[in-house]
Parts: C-alpha cells; sequence; structure tokens
C-alpha cells in the first residue's frame, strides 16, 4: 500500500526554483533516505510534504487523500479540515528536536494527543510510558527538555511524533546537531524503528547509516533527484559522475 | 497641621494612587495583547493604523493625553460631563497608553518565539489558537516580564501625573500641604510611600519570574 506519493512536486522561492519536478512515492514499511549536498532541495521536499510549505505544482497524497492536487500546472490544496485530517497520518522529527520548554517530557509526548485527537488520557499516559521505555527515558518523564542531553531530546521528540501513531514518519537531519556519540544513539532508535517496519523518510548525511537502514536511496542536488535505487547501487556503485562526487569524501 | 493628620490624608490620596494603579493594569495588560495581534496582523491596513497610534500614543506626553481624553470630549463634541468622569478619563488615558508601551513588549516577546515552535505545534495538528495559548503565550509571558516589570515600575511614579487633570491622588495632597504648611516632610513622605510600594511591586514581579524559572 502507499502511504506517500508526491508526482511532480514544484517550489520556488523568489524566482530560484528550489524543487523541480519531484516525485518520489514510499510504500508501507519502506525506509527512504534522501542524501545530498547542502541546498539541494532535500529540506524543502520535506517541508512540503509535511505542509509546512506549500508547493507550487504537483500532487500530495497520504493513502489516497490528496492534500494537494496539480490543477492546470497549479498545486491546489484541500479544504483545512481535509488537511487536519491528513495531518494525522505523518509526524516529523525536527533536526533541532524543538520540543516545548515549558512542558514536561510527559507532557511533550500527551498533551497532542490527548488535545488533537481527542483521546482518552489514562490510554495516552499509559502509551507515553511504554514510548519512554522504549527510547531508554523512563527515568525523565518529569524532566524538562533544558535538562536533558541533545540526544535524549532527540529522544523524547521521536517518542512525541510516535505518540501520534503516524502511518509515516519524517526525519530532517535527526543527527546534525548532535555529536558522534549522541549520534549513535539516536540512529540506533531509528534502526529499531526500521526493524518494526515503520514506514520513514529520512533526510541524513549519515552515509552508511542511510546504506544499511533504507530500503531506498534518493540522491538529489540542484533541486533535482539525480539518482535513485537500492542502497548498495546508489551509495556504493554510483552511476551518474555528480553522485560520485559527492560519495567520493564519503568512500575514501 | 501634626504628623498623624498629614499622614491620614496621604494615605487617603494614596488609596486613589493605588486605585489608578490598579485599575490601569487590569485594563492595559490585556489590551496590549490585543494591540499587540493588530500591530502583527497580516492585514496590511490594520497593522499600519495601529503602528501609527502606538507612535502617537509613545510619542506624546501622558499628560498632554489625560488633558485630551478628559477635556476633549467637551471642547470636540460638546459632549458635558460630570466630575466622575474625572477618574474615568484618567483610567482610559492611563490605559490606553501603557496598552501601547505593553502592546510592543508583548510583541517583541512573541516575535522571540524560535520559529521551530509554531512548527512542531503545526506538524502535531494544534489549531493556530491552541498553538498561541499554549506553547507561545506561556513562553512570551516569561520573557516580558522584566520588562514589564519596568512600565509597572514606571506606572507607580506616572500616577501622579492625575493631578494634572486635578484628581487629587497622593502627589496632589502632598503638594497641598506643603503648600499650606510651608514644609518640605510631606513630599518626603510622598517619596517614600512610592518607594515602598514599588519595592513590593518589584517583589511581586521577582516571584512570579521565579515561578516561570522551572525551565529555560
Amino acid at each position: 500500500m502507499k502511504i506517500l506519493e508526491i508526482n511532480h512536486c514544484k517550489k520556488q522561492f523568489d524566482g530560484v526554483e528550489v524543487l523541480k519536478d519531484i516525485s518520489l512515492s514510499v510504500e508501507e514499511g519502506q525506509v527512504v533516505s534522501i542524501i545530498g549536498p547542502s541546498g539541494s532541495g532535500k529540506s524543502t521536499l520535506l517541508r512540503c510534504a509535511t505542509l509546512l510549505e506549500t508547493m507550487d505544482g504537483g500532487d500530495l497524497i497520504y493513502l489516497g487523500d490528496y492534500a494537494c492536487k496539480n490543477v492546470d500546472d497549479k498545486a491546489v490544496y484541500s479544504s483545512q479540515e481535509e488537511l487536519k485530517k491528513i495531518k494525522s497520518n505523518y509526524g516529523l522529527v525536527f533536526q533541532n528536536f524543538n520540543l516545548f520548554p515549558h512542558y514536561s517530557v510527559m507532557k511533550n509526548i500527551t498533551e497532542a494527543p490527548m488535545l488533537v485527537q481527542k483521546r482518552n488520557k489514562d490510554e495516552v499516559y499509559a502509551e507515553a510510558k511504554v514510548l519512554l521505555k522504549k527510547m531508554g527515558l523512563e527515568d525523565k518523564e518529569n524532566a524538562y527538555p533544558y535538562q536533558l542531553s541533545g540526544g535524549q531530546q532527540q529522544r523524547v521528540s521521536i517518542a512525541r511524533a510516535l505518540a501520534m501513531n503516524p502511518k509515516i514518519l519524517f526525519f530532517d537531519e535527526p543527527t546534525s546537531a548532535l555529536d558522534p556519540e549522541l549520534t549513535g544513539e539516536i540512529l540506533k532508535v531509528i534502526k529499531d524503528l526500521a526493524a518494526e517496519h515503520m514506514t520513514m523518510v529520512i533526510v541524513t548525511h549519515e552515509m552508511s547509516f542511510a546504506r544499511d537502514v533504507s530500503n531506498h536511496i534518493i540522491f538529489m542536488d540542484g533541486g533535482v533527484i539525480v539518482e535513485e535505487g537500492k542502497p548498495e547501487d546508489v551509495i556504493n556503485h554510483p552511476t551518474q559522475e555528480r553522485t560520485k562526487l559527492f560519495l567520493s569524501r564519503f568512500q575514501n | 497641621m501634626s504628623f498623624s493628620s498629614m499622614m491620614i490624608q496621604l494615605v487617603g490620596g494614596f488609596e486613589r494612587s493605588v486605585l489608578i494603579f490598579a485599575l490601569t493594569l487590569l485594563f492595559s495588560l490585556p489590551l496590549g495583547l490585543v494591540v499587540a495581534f493588530c500591530r502583527m496582523s497580516k492585514f496590511k491596513p490594520l497593522s499600519s493604523l495601529t503602528k501609527i497610534i502606538i507612535s502617537i500614543l509613545r510619542g506624546t506626553p501622558l499628560m498632554l493625553q489625560l488633558f485630551a481624553w478628559f477635556y476633549g470630549p467637551f471642547y470636540i463634541f460638546n459632549i458635558k460631563l460630570t466630575t466622575s468622569y474625572r477618574l474615568v478619563a484618567i483610567i482610559i488615558g492611563f490605559s490606553v497608553n501603557y496598552a501601547a508601551y505593553f502592546a510592543e513588549i508583548y510583541r517583541s516577546g512573541i516575535e522571540s518565539i524560535p520559529v521551530g515552535q509554531y512548527e512542531a505545534a503545526n506538524v502535531l495538528g494544534y489549531s493556530k489558537s491552541q498553538t498561541f495559548s499554549r506553547i507561545i503565550f506561556p513562553q512570551m509571558v516569561k520573557r516580558v516580564i522584566p520588562p514589564v516589570t519596568n512600565e509597572v515600575i514606571t506606572l507607580v511614579k506616572d500616577t501622579s501625573l492625575a493631578f494634572a487633570i486635578a484628581y487629587t491622588e497622593m502627589f496632589t495632597i502632598a503638594k497641598q500641604i506643603a503648600a499650606a504648611n510651608a514644609s518640605v516632610v510631606p513630599l518626603f513622605a510622598a517619596g517614600v510611600f512610592y518607594f515602598v510600594f514599588n519595592f513590593v511591586v518589584a517583589k511581586v514581579m521577582e516571584l512570579f519570574e521565579k515561578k516561570l524559572s522551572y525551565y529555560r
């Protein structure tokens, strides 16, 4: 089953084309990594997919429901109500965590399921405790974000996203704000999620991680998909010159 | 005049000063938020108009504004008002003036919240009003306490401006007693009153700040 489908996504900022005709689809249980140099448009693509940016043209479809449809070469978005429904399908983990600093860890995780999804408090709290345990943070439920390390904060933000029971989880450079040691602990969490067949799209600069964790890799540059395919092929045997150049540093 | 009778009169005036202070805060703190919203509105005419009004309120003396609110209705619109309107004019004048300052303080507080907070709330499905009331507003309050404290302390002293339209608050009374008795003691006593009041105000604001220091 297709969880996410993006067709011919176009986006420009002040006349500069950042995304030129990007199409991709993600099947249930698939892990897709997007790699590429800074400014290649990968974060913008993720922001378009999570409705933090509006695309200028193209389709955005979650589980068959159109969030945005291409009409006369223009992206036409669905009603606010429809979009709200579609939003419940995905979660996003940010590079800078973006936890709510005035909330305890527990409240960070539990408020949205109760407030937005109107779920029962006992059930949400029980689920949050399970998630915290899974993230190795069972003793931190009453802590505030500033009391946690970057790696711990990122694990809380992953738990916060998972508490909404999303069908697909997006990661926007989840380890870029962390040192190598903390990076390792986040990558392990994502690997565990992959083992549980969580559908994920990950924008990352961790090449070997991308190769190990994903089923499909997309290399982007200059707002287009330069090369995509199986991880071993793209990372170890790239065919495009641009991909080879980008990966040369990594392979050495 | 004996010291005790002077004190009784001063305390009577002090009560009126406190009344101006309390009512002004009661109205201007929330009004400031409304003005801040207008100022930040995406509807250009509204935000521009608000900007002009704020600049007039901040750019002219509060004393002049009190005159305008008190005498304006009669001289401009020929509306006859009773003497009880004196206090109303003072409260309107103070509240509107302070709302302009608070609005700019709130605006700076709101705009200092990282955009990531809005984005995180958006992705989690919070509505715009939920995002403001639950995520942005509480963090803004913490950030604006120091500048708001400044304004509140200034307000304590500004209540003395009410003498301009002959409202007998503490400073007016102190001046009257001082003139009648050729003594500076009443003025000095009034100064002590203002200082002690502000000392309490600062302590209370410190308490608020402490209460919100559970997170960073």
